[in-house]
């Protein structure tokens, strides 16, 4: 299915190459490079393109293109969700996944390959089972091998793979047992001019951290679970109990996973944290505009909103900006046009402001749209949907677990059009 | 490895094998030697028994190769040195990794190893070693389809294989050695189905992808009747038959949908095996892994009854939260579904809604979807969101909502003036581009109905005064030229304004200037003959030469001269033709004939290795699919069982973990064990039942849990049972017993009380016509060392009714009867139970080495053989297999044989190994050895077995 990989970084050079089958000169890349150069922006590149012997199918990550070589018929879903589930594993592996990270653990990077997929199709791409085969890099270990030599393949088999749960690994043992999950919603909105909302919804997620011994089996409980319209799960729910009583019950992957994905539709009411006032305004002559936004706590639910910020992708033409902010800094990247006021907190007593001029390029045309805001907000402590975790049990093992439950809602693709 | 790449090489820059070499031999060290007796020698070596040897030999060719000398030839006897010592290591991985190492050597001289060490991998116990067998498949098949044939047989026999594990793989394998062999799948269709839910996701995908073209061979159109109706109708209209829902909401629904249709017309019936395959794929739409998503989107919307397909809207909507990659491809196959089906996707409408921060390509082809999405209910709502995109600083989305706009205006007669007045606004646009397009699109509106809309000929005709982009400025000149007879006024005028500016127009105008010309020449060369020698005349001198060529070949057609030739005649008809309206439609119109979610749907262009799906038949074919029960009659892997179980399925109620485990921290708290002997007591024949109370009571036994994983083991070890009918004994008959008649069978369930036992499941009917009450055992005689777990006593069998319930009996092996009392509450009867000798082992699971290794230290006195010849059904394996493990609760060991069977088991209370082997020969000649520490048993099994084979 897949032949080859090859990362290239964002400025077109190919630094890593891997091939499952034989091996495909690079020179097949160059398609893509034609591609890329068509498309100015590295987001608007076709995942999907074909040469005349292949299929090049290519995902954008952390500014990194893993493009994948293809002979024939095969999903390109399957391709694409794939290449991500690499790119989440090096995320997994070196707490990030760029160029230099990737250069500097190339060993084990290449280890990684050859076990996610055997003939090009996915062999194991559990972070559970990876990690019993390959362990992730640490200071002291990779001064040891490079001491004497050795490798950071595991010496003990990974038994995951050939048990009904694959996503766990066996013989897990922990002096602390704790289990926290951090419901996070993100509210998806798109609000016109006069602040009415156009779409909206929530858009959940449960990342779980889970550090039992031996093999639990956990059922977590919702107060309100009709509330959730749609939902994806870790393959390691039991999908039918979900459906039967609405609970999830699992035996859980080691470590940080996702547990659940759920969706708040429209239907019920999204509720909007904030609202924001604005005058965006360009005027004909003088080749100057004027900017005034001002931010107001709307449906909080009681609770703080953090993390405030602004983004603004100004017009072409706009040259600089001359603004006071009442509260926190605003930044104006004059090569990409983009303005950043980062605010902060929102102080319902004193709500934040940006104001200011904006000066134009001479003799360029007033642009004819104002630009739209994008959101970006947090508040802890509440999720925004009103989905409540009732309760935790636990079966199959006889310790008592920590649980932890924790709260935070986020802007998601949060647009104000001006 | 490195040695194999050493190896390659070699092969490639060598001289020919055949070529006699002498001297600086290392291996033979004779001066005269030739290569080829050299190669003989180390051979024989790499073949010997000795280590030592082999590494001698394998020194040497080290060195040889050092060397520089070609030892390709020598190449299979070094794999086989190397990796296949590792193919029989007693570690599944190992064996494993060994198998995956091989396959990878891309050398042709290996492929007779492969092949063998594929085989013999495809029937290894280790499900894991068997899944690692059908990756290499498609491997081999690279490196020489010739194989192909031999391939199949491997992959037809990992298809029977009933572990998630196996599945997926082989399916990969399937698809790519032999997917038109759709025949294969017929006996393990339901297994799949079954299976699925509990297969690793990449797995899941290619399964689902190869049942939707199977699907499509197999079954009827559910959509048969819907065909007849108009599209839009909606609703519920679809009739099917399955009745064996377990959600209630489906029922509820089905049962709308059934009286929807009644009425109608003549039901389509769904195939229940169809209908399996729909309902087991649906809980995947929940799956985090986007590719399973969309292959069970495209599942349904190529399989399933059109009322249903919706539910896969909901989850392609989920997806686009996804990265952009995998938006891009969700979107694409959303616009091909919008066009067949634009109803699911309606309520998502605003799902579709296009961010400013959206990547280009994502803008497109959300646009794509709203636009199949329009209609007159929500066009308003559209096109207010459309005059958003409108002044978007993208102008490429902003062209694409123009045509988007053109569309919806084509396709909805209400909102066409509505459009138009809008697009004639965009003419008054900034930009170049917003321009050109809206004159484009309204070129191509106006086109559709010319004669309405002449008050926006008219209206763009005064444009020709302000607008200065070259491109609409042509625009409009050819609209005008094209429909002169709509605004015979203006026309002329038009020209006359467009002669004075003309070399000042860029040159695309002006071609548009002389056009308009000549056809206002044609229909009005009253007024315009003049004008048009003018503008002829300065093109004439023009500096551009198209437009001096095109004056000059427009003036030798339309000015009638002496020279000119035929074609002046037909002038009118030439410039002035009706053309085609432009038929804006989508480009992903009737896109849907390739499988959704695929590259070649993506591409709209087949690509290689694309496997058509096929039309639906027009009459079913005959159902070929077995019930999964039929092949385990076969018993071919029987180990296989324990893993097979699908924890996590959804066909099981309750998964197997969750039971045990509760079960476990019940007792761990002080719970009774009566509950679990009541439980297995009460005949609830449920494997995963007798599991959970086994679990317990082993609890009970051992207070001190030591080692808990054992323990899990032994709880995810049920020996499952034969599925063939098992034989019924009766123990009362019902004029004996007064109305009472009982009936036992030895289930082969593993007793759980007490694993020393033999579990004897007795049916208890009450002809008589009144009620039995206190139906207990009493009074057991026994043979000095038996035991016996009474059955819990039953208080009440009403008249007619059938009770079960199950004792254990620990015969002490030895076919000795137990003796008792069965006990009502007016009578007693002195029944006995007396074991076949078959009944008192239990099913061990061997490899075919451990099989030979134990029957090796079984012989002499404890070995028993004897000839016979088979009865004349029972030549061939199943039916040997089937006969032998109805005779006897043996499990059968796999063999590389096909003239051998083996079988293994264990004597219940000793736990004496029972090893029989049925070897066949020519005409039903066949011999039986049967080896065991108990020669009693021994010789008792083999009269047991004779009479079962030749009877």
């Amino acid at each position: 299915m897949i032949h080859s990989l090859f990362l290239i970084n964002h400025t077109g050079d190919i630094f890593l190459e891997k091939h499952w089958k034989s091996v495909i000169s690079r020179s097949v890349c160059d398609y893509f490079f034609e591609a890329k150069e068509k498309a100015v922006d590295p987001e608007n590149v076709p995942p999907v393109l074909q040469t005349p012997h292949h299929y090049l199918i290519t995902i954008y990550r952390g500014k990194l293109f893993f493009l994948s070589v293809i002979q024939t018929e095969v999903p390109p879903l399957f391709v694409i969700e794939f290449l991500h589930r690499v790119a989440d594993t090096f995320q997994d592996y070196f707490g990030e996944c760029s160029e230099v990270i990737i250069k500097d653990n190339v060993v084990t990077v290449y280890e990684l390959l050859e076990e996610m997929l055997d003939n090009g199709f996915p062999l194991a791409t559990e972070s559970n089972v990876l990690k019993e085969m390959i362990r992730p890099p640490t200071i002291l270990r990779s001064v040891v091998n490079t001491l004497t030599g050795s490798s950071n393949v595991g010496d003990t088999l990974p038994t995951g793979q050939l048990s009904n749960i694959p996503w766990r690994r066996a013989g897990v043992k922990y002096t602390n047992n704790e289990a926290y999950f951090d419901v996070i919603e993100e509210i998806d909105a798109i609000l016109d001019k006069s602040g009415t909302t156009v779409f909206a919804e929530i858009q959940g997620v449960i990342e779980a951290c889970v550090r039992l011994t031996g093999m639990p089996d956990l059922t977590l409980s919702f107060m309100n679970p009709r509330l959730l319209d749609d939902v994806s799960f870790h393959p390691c729910v039991r999908f039918k109990r979900w459906e039967s009583e609405r609970v999830l019950s699992f035996i859980p992957p080691d470590g940080n996973f996702t547990l659940m994905t759920y969706h708040v539709s429209s239907q019920n009411l999204v509720a909007i944290p904030v609202y924001v006032k604005q005058n965006i305004s360009f005027f004909e002559t003088g080749n100057c505009g004027r900017l005034d936004i001002t931010i107001g706590p709307k449906q909080t639910m009681g609770k703080t909103v953090e993390g405030l910020m602004v983004t603004v992708h100004m017009p072409k033409a706009v040259l600089s900006t001359n603004l006071t902010a009442s509260q926190g800094n605003y930044t104006y990247d004059l090569a990409t046009k983009v303005l950043v006021w980062d605010v902060g907190k929102l102080n319902p007593q004193k709500l934040p402001n940006l104001r200011g001029s904006l000066s134009m390029q001479a003799g360029a045309p007033k642009p004819e749209e104002n630009p739209s805001l994008n959101i970006d907000l947090k508040i802890q402590q509440l999720a925004i949907s009103g989905l409540k975790v009732s309760r935790l049990d636990m079966y199959g093992e006889k310790y008592k677990p920590f649980k932890g439950v924790k709260y935070v809602t986020k802007a998601g693709k949060f647009q104000v059009r001006t | 490895m490195s040695a194999s790449s050493a190896f390659n090489d070699e092969k490639g820059g060598s001289s020919s094998v055949g070529e006699p070499e002498y001297g600086h031999d290392p291996a033979s060290g004779g001066i005269f030697s030739s290569d080829y007796k050299r190669h003989d020698d180390l051979k024989e070596m790499l073949d010997s028994n000795k280590d030592s040897l082999k590494l001698e030999a394998m020194k040497r060719i080290v060195a040889m190769i050092a060397r520089g000398k070609n030892a390709s030839d020598l190449f299979p006897a070094v794999v086989k040195n190397v990796a296949c010592k590792n193919i029989e290591d007693p570690n599944q991985l190992i064996r494993a990794s060994a198998l995956r190492v091989l396959s990878s050597i891309r050398v042709t001289i290996i492929v007779p190893i492969m092949m063998l060490a594929i085989k013999e991998a495809a029937s290894d116990m280790s499900p894991y070693v068997r899944k690692t067998a059908a990756h290499a498949i498609p491997k081999l098949y690279s490196l020489d389809p010739e194989q192909k044939d031999q391939l199949i047989e491997v992959i037809e026999k990992l298809l029977a294989d009933k572990t998630t594990l196996v599945a997926g793989s082989v399916v990969m394998a399937f698809e790519e050695v032999c997917p038109e062999r759709i025949d294969l799948i017929h006996k393990n269709y339901r297994k799949l189905c079954n299976l699925l839910i509990d297969v690793e996701e990449w797995g899941q995908v290619v399964i689902i992808n190869m049942l939707t073209r199977y699907a499509r061979t197999q079954f009827l159109n559910p959509n048969i009747n819907e065909s007849l109706l108009e599209e839009g109708g909606g609703g519920e209209k679809t009739f099917y038959g399955s009745d064996e829902e377990e959600d209630e909401d489906e029922e509820e629904k089905e049962k709308k949908a059934e009286a929807a249709v009644m009425a109608k017309r003549k039901p389509y019936v769904m195939d229940p095996d169809h209908r399996l395959l729909l309902r087991n794929t649906k809980p995947l739409l929940q799956s985090r892994n986007a590719a399973v998503v969309m292959a069970v989107a495209q599942l349904y919307f190529h399989l399933a009854p059109k009322a249903e397909v919706g539910v896969i809207a909901k989850a392609l909507v989920r997806l686009l939260r996804s990265h952009s990659e995998v938006q891009y491809v969700v979107l694409q196959n959303v616009a091909t579904m919008t066009i067949k089906r634009r109803g699911m996707f309606e309520p998502y409408l605003k799902s579709f809604y296009i961010r400013s921060t959206d990547p280009t390509q994502i803008k497109v082809l959300k646009l794509e979807v709203l636009t199949n999405l329009a209609n007159e209910t929500n066009i308003s709502t559209i096109l207010r969101e459309f005059q958003t995109y409108i002044k978007s600083m993208d102008k490429d989305f902003v062209a694409a909502t123009i045509q988007a706009i053109g569309r919806c205006a084509t396709n909805i007669g209400e909102v066409r003036d509505t459009c138009l007045n809008g697009l004639v606004q965009l003419l008054s646009n900034r930009d170049e581009l917003v321009v050109a397009e809206s004159v484009v699109v309204i070129k191509k509106l106006l086109q559709m109905q010319p004669e309405k809309h002449s008050d926006i000929i008219k209206h763009m005709a005064k444009l020709t005064d302000n607008i200065q982009v070259p491109m609409a400025r042509a625009s409009i000149l050819w609209l005008i030229g094209e429909y002169c007879e709509h605004v015979p006024k203006i026309a002329p005028d038009v020209l006359r304004k467009m002669a004075k500016s003309f070399t000042n127009e860029e040159d695309i105008v002006k071609l548009q200037i002389i056009n308009l010309a000549a056809k206002l020449y044609l229909t009005n060369s009253k007024q315009t003959k003049l004008l048009t020698q003018y503008v002829l005349n300065l093109a004439k001198y023009d500096q551009n030469y198209d437009i001096r060529d095109r004056a000059r070949f427009i003036r030798q057609l339309i000015v009638p001269t002496e020279k000119s030739g035929a074609l002046s005649k037909y002038a009118k008809k030439l410039f002035l033709a009706l053309k085609p309206a432009p038929v804006l439609e989508s480009p992903f119109k009737d896109r849907d004939h390739f499988q959704l979610g695929s590259l070649s749907h993506l591409l709209n262009a087949k690509a290689g290795g694309y496997q058509e799906l096929p039309d639906w038949p027009e009459a079913a074919p005959d159902p070929l699919r077995v019930p999964e029960w039929t092949k385990c009659s076969s018993r071919e892997k029987r180990k296989e069982k324990k893993v097979e179980k699908p924890f996590y399925s959804d066909s099981e109620g309750e998964s197997g973990p969750t039971e045990s485990a509760d079960s476990e921290s019940d007792s761990a708290s002080g719970s009774e064990s009566a509950s679990g002997s009541e439980e297995s007591g009460s005949g609830s024949e449920s494997e995963e039942s007798e599991e959970g109370s086994e679990s317990e009571e082993e609890e009970e036994e051992e207070e001190e849990e030591k080692d808990k994983k054992k323990k899990k083991k032994e709880i995810k070890k049920p020996v499952q049972e034969s599925e063939s009918a098992l034989k019924n004994y009766e123990l009362l008959h019902r004029i004996t017993g007064e109305g009472l008649s009982v009936e036992y069978c030895f289930s082969r369930q593993p007793f759980s009380p007490d694993g020393n036992m033999v579990a004897v499941q007795m049916q208890f009917t009450n002809n008589a016509t009144s009620d039995t009450k206190n139906l207990h055992m009493e009074d057991v005689k026994l043979q000095s060392g038996m035991r016996v777990k009474e059955f819990p006593e039953i208080e009440l069998l009403p008249a007619g009714e059938t009770a079960t319930a199950v004792m254990g009996i620990d015969f002490c092996d030895s076919t000795q009867a137990a003796n008792f009392q069965l006990c009502t509450h007016t009578r007693k009867f002195f029944v006995s139970i007396q074991p076949p000798v078959g009944e008192l082992m239990r099913p061990v699971f061997l490899t075919e080495n451990e099989f030979k290794k134990e029957q090796g230290q079984l012989m002499g006195m404890n070995e028993i053989t004897e000839r016979l010849t088979l009865d004349v059904k029972c030549r061939n394996e199943h039916a040997i297999v089937q006969r032998v493990t109805t005779a006897a609760n043996l499990s059968r060991v796999p063999c590389g044989s096909d003239k051998e069977c083996r079988f293994a088991g264990k004597t219940v209370t000793s736990g004496s190994l029972v090893l029989v082997t049925v070897a066949t020969k020519e005409e039903g000649a066949a011999q039986l050895t049967v080896n065991c520490e108990k020669m009693v048993i021994g010789t008792m099994l083999v009269k047991d077995i004779l009479l079962a084979l030749t009877q």
